[in-house]
């Protein structure tokens, strides 16, 4: 049992080493680093280890669980759970993450931010990490942002360039939308099944299907994995991110960031097993997609352009395999994540030391260069034959469990083959334009000055594109190891086995079909600037022309809006809270009006009272309405007088001399400062007067109804009772005001003082400060 | 007399606002004394009106007996208006202490940094 626990503490750990790592690397500073970089590469080659070792465990069908408590009374724990589908994807992360961390090193050896870039990487590497392990959704969506967050700075990582950051922040306004929607999601289903974990919600999987709350739920599922996997209409910010450096592209959007949606949704697959509409919506859109993606990649022109649309087709094809959802399709989705992982992190690193060396990705211009990259080029023709699923490679294997699991899928069988096919017959055409293209035929003249990249920068892509064909040799690998488990437990059906030849059937005729047409496509189409700039008039058009336009408006109205509410006049401020507030008191006077009095509670009027209170009014408006400062601050003086007398009539005496000190104080103060001050004028004009008191009036009005309200009710006085039982007793006090401020309140009254000192302090420093000349 | 003095209430409320609507800044200090003096009236109110027996307890006394005036309210308007000098005061200066500066006691020729 101990040794079992020890084992667990280590997964925290492992998942948490890649923040501790980006932590140290703070310290160590760049110059120290530039010597030792290749040493940052055995951080994710020591946890593909450390994951490599549970995959007997997890063959076998075990679930490894770890659980420490977080935030215990909100259900949050950092759970973590490895079964077939995490470790996949941990393997993935780590596995190509290893590689990218090695061919960056050579890659950006001349960039004096190259210990940034590790920093980024490693947080990144370890979101992804807890994002696939993470068995509690709150604790999963906050790695869900910090993987949007730290990609962010990754896509940026140029960031002098000023469309790199532009397309940093598309791509995180995206991403973060989907991860609001997730926090959404998470809430909803933990309030619903009553659990934050995961595996527990799947208890109870009607919940997901019935009832009113399951639409949102799959909404906002949804939109959480489309925005993250790219899916049409949310597709856009994808090809913006190709700003970033290669290895970035290469680790983003083969095996990581964008496969987060599709994780998401492979893992919430059995919860929402019983919801008619997830299949359905995931497969219109996933179709949709491929199909959008699929023609885009005729119109690029720049390697990393193409590859991104690939991209957002092979994620279409995922999204629509977990759509069709049976265990045959589960298979495929799960091989050809594998398949599209290896061989599109190949290409994107044969893109990138071709730009290296070649200074260009611009296909219209590469020709020739197995002159100077032979093995390069290896790599390139052996990840366009796994991506084009030629036999013997893995990719072959994925194509035919995709026509298989949607020749299987009832109905619209038909259709979905044929929308399949269409796009796998373009996936063969842009492997072969990136893969192939760039190195064969006559070498141009301007690349004639071509770098020879060294080792690393063609080790990688040869590597991974070897394990395409390796795995391709032996499928029966994969199956036993993943892909069976993984299939049956998301499906819960058992699912069919890998092999790589199946004979001579229909299946196999659709494979010949893609692969043959689109040879005959790479042969026949050339890619050109001209056909680029004809698909860039349709831009106005696409969600992203949209969608910036929406958020033009969008940002139109708030200028519009702030410049309304805030236009920088007090009086703008002061006046739309007056009448709102108006309002609010008219609305309650005019619907319940209570305005009437208890005539046995009413006072009888005497003389004196009624005198004061004329002065009163005579003052205010001569307060008011005065042309003259100073006799204004003398009416000000009345009112406060006047105010004595009826803290006076009425049992205040403290009131009274207080208020009496002060309102003294404050006319001398005025008079004193204010003798100086230019001329008291009438700055506004007679409109605005008018506005203005009609607005004072109101609330005045409306305040004196209030009042007559609240004075019918009947005040609770427990506090003024405990007062005057204890005033003497307790506090040995005769005068229960002073009693209250200096003892039962005498903190308060401490912290008055200390304000009064400030303001003291305050008044001190601005009549004592010398203005230099200038500011005068 | 209590509805005279809610009716007073408002008319310091009205004219606290209408002044705080004005564009010099003296008249709006002027104006946010007025209003102060209007809430320290409702407080008052609150408490409930009781004609000349302030809360002190009798020399041969305990306890207060019968009726007397709230001290709570009071208490709560002491420390309000103790505080208001506090603002007032500062305010006064800074108004003096800005003219120096930018010559004017307008306040629409003072938000410059404010606006959009």
């Amino acid at each position: 049992m101990l040794l079992f626990l020890q084992e667990m503490s280590t997964m925290l750990f492992a998942i948490l080493s890649s923040f501790i790592f980006a932590l140290v690397l703070f310290f160590i500073g760049q110059q120290r680093f530039e010597r030792f970089t290749w040493l940052a590469s055995l951080l994710p080659l020591g946890l593909f280890i450390y994951f490599a070792q549970f995959i007997p465990a997890i063959a076998n069908g075990d679930v490894i669980h770890f659980s420490t408590k977080w935030v215990p009374s909100l259900g949050i724990n950092l759970d973590f759970q490895l079964d077939g589908l995490s470790l996949l994807f941990t393997l993935l992360i780590t596995g190509i993450g290893s590689l990218v961390f090695i061919y960056s090193k050579e890659y950006l050896k001349e960039n004096n931010k190259l210990l940034r870039f590790y920093c980024y990487l490693s947080v990144f590497m370890g979101a992804m990490l807890g994002l696939v392990t993470s068995n509690n959704i709150i604790s999963m969506f906050v790695f869900w942002e910090l993987t949007s967050i730290s990609s962010f700075f990754l896509i940026s990582f140029k960031n002098t360039d000023k469309e790199s950051r532009k397309s940093a922040l598309l791509a995180l306004s995206i991403t973060g939308l989907g991860g609001l929607s997730l926090l959404a999601f998470a809430v909803l289903a933990g309030q619903l099944t009553g659990t934050y974990t995961i595996s527990e919600m799947l208890t109870n999987p009607e919940l997901f299907a019935q009832g009113e709350l399951s639409i949102f739920l799959l909404v906002f599922l949804l939109l959480a994995a489309f925005t993250k996997s790219a899916q049409f209409p949310f597709h856009f910010w994808l090809p913006g991110a190709m700003r970033a450096p290669t290895p970035v592209s290469t680790y983003l959007h083969s095996a990581t960031m964008v496969k987060a949606g599709v994780y998401l949704l492979l893992r919430f697959s059995p919860h929402f097993s019983l919801n008619e509409y997830f299949g359905t919506i995931l497969i219109i859109f996933g179709a949709i997609t491929m199909l959008y993606a699929a023609v885009h990649t005729l119109f690029r022109t720049d390697l990393k352009g193409i590859l991104a649309y690939s991209t957002i087709g092979a994620l279409g094809i995922m999204v629509f395999l977990i759509g069709i959802g049976t265990a045959e399709a589960i298979t495929a989705a799960i091989i050809f994540i594998m398949v599209h992982a290896l061989y599109k992190a190949s290409l994107f690193l044969v893109t990138g030391t071709i730009d290296y060396g070649a200074g260009t990705r611009d296909i219209t211009r590469l020709a020739g260069l197995r002159k100077f990259m032979l093995p390069l080029s290896i790599a390139g023709l052996l990840a366009a034959i796994s991506s084009a699923g030629i036999p013997p490679s893995v990719g072959f294997v994925g194509k035919d469990l995709i026509y298989e699991s949607t020749l299987h899928a009832g109905l619209n069988a038909g259709l979905l083959t044929t929308i399949a096919l269409v796009t796998n017959i373009f996936m063969v055409f842009a492997g072969f334009i990136v893969g192939v293209k760039p190195f064969i035929g006559k070498l141009p003249e301007h690349l004639s000055e071509t770098e020879k990249p060294n080792f690393i920068l063609w080790g990688p892509p040869i590597l991974l594109a070897l394990l395409g064909v390796v795995f391709g040799l032996f499928p029966g690998l994969l199956g036993n190891l993943f892909t069976d488990n993984i299939a049956a437990k998301l499906s819960g059906v058992e699912a069919p086995h890998l092999k790589l030849w199946h004979g001579f059937n229909f299946i196999f005729l659709l494979s010949l079909i893609t692969i043959g047409a689109g040879l005959l496509l790479y042969v026949l189409w050339k890619p050109s600037k001209s056909k680029e700039t004809f698909i860039q008039r349709f831009d106005v058009l696409a969600p992203k022309d949209l969608i910036i336009l929406f958020g033009n408006l969008f940002s139109q109205l708030s200028i519009f809006l702030t410049r309304l509410f805030q236009n920088g006049y007090l009086r703008r401020y002061v006046m739309i809270l007056l009448v709102i507030l108006t309002v609010v008191l008219g609305i309650h006077i005019f619907i319940n009006p209570r305005v009437f009095l208890n005539i046995e509670q009413i006072k009888s009027l005497d003389w004196n009272e009624i005198i004061i209170c004329i002065i009163m009014f005579f003052a205010i408006l001569f307060t008011v309405f005065s042309k003259s400062r100073l006799s204004a601050v003398a009416g000000l003086g009345i009112v406060g007088y006047a105010m004595c007398f009826i803290f006076v009539f009425y049992g205040a005496p403290d009131l009274a001399m207080t208020q009496f000190t002060i309102d003294t104080l404050t006319v001398i103060l005025f008079v004193l400062v204010l003798y100086r001050l230019p001329k008291y004028l009438r700055m506004s004009n007679p409109t605005n007067r008018i506005r203005d008191g009609i607005i004072a009036l109101t609330f005045g009005t409306f305040m004196s109804f209030i009042i007559v309200e609240i004075m019918n009710e009947n005040p609770v006085k427990n506090v003024t009772e405990f007062y005057s039982e204890n005033a003497y007793v307790l506090a040995k006090g005769k005068n229960i005001v002073n009693v209250i401020l200096v003892d039962f309140r005498g903190f308060d009254t401490m912290i008055e003082i200390i304000v009064l000192s400030i303001a003291a302090i305050g008044v001190f420093a601005l009549l004592k400060l010398y203005l230099k000349k200038h500011e005068k | 007399m209590e509805i005279l003095l809610a009716i007073m209430t408002g008319i310091l409320y009205a004219a606290g606002i209408y002044l705080i609507l004005r564009r010099s800044l003296v008249k709006l200090i002027i104006g946010i004394v007025l209003l102060g003096n209007g809430v320290n009236l409702l407080i008052f109110l609150m408490g409930g009106l009781v004609k000349g027996r302030p809360p002190i307890i009798p020399e041969d006394a305990k306890h207060l007996e019968g009726l007397f005036a709230d001290p709570v309210p009071q208490a709560l308007i002491l420390t309000a208006i103790v505080i208001s000098f506090g603002l007032q005061s500062f305010a006064i200066v800074l108004i003096k202490r800005a003219y120096k500066v930018v010559k004017t006691d307008d306040i629409d020729a003072m938000n410059e940094t404010d606006r959009i």
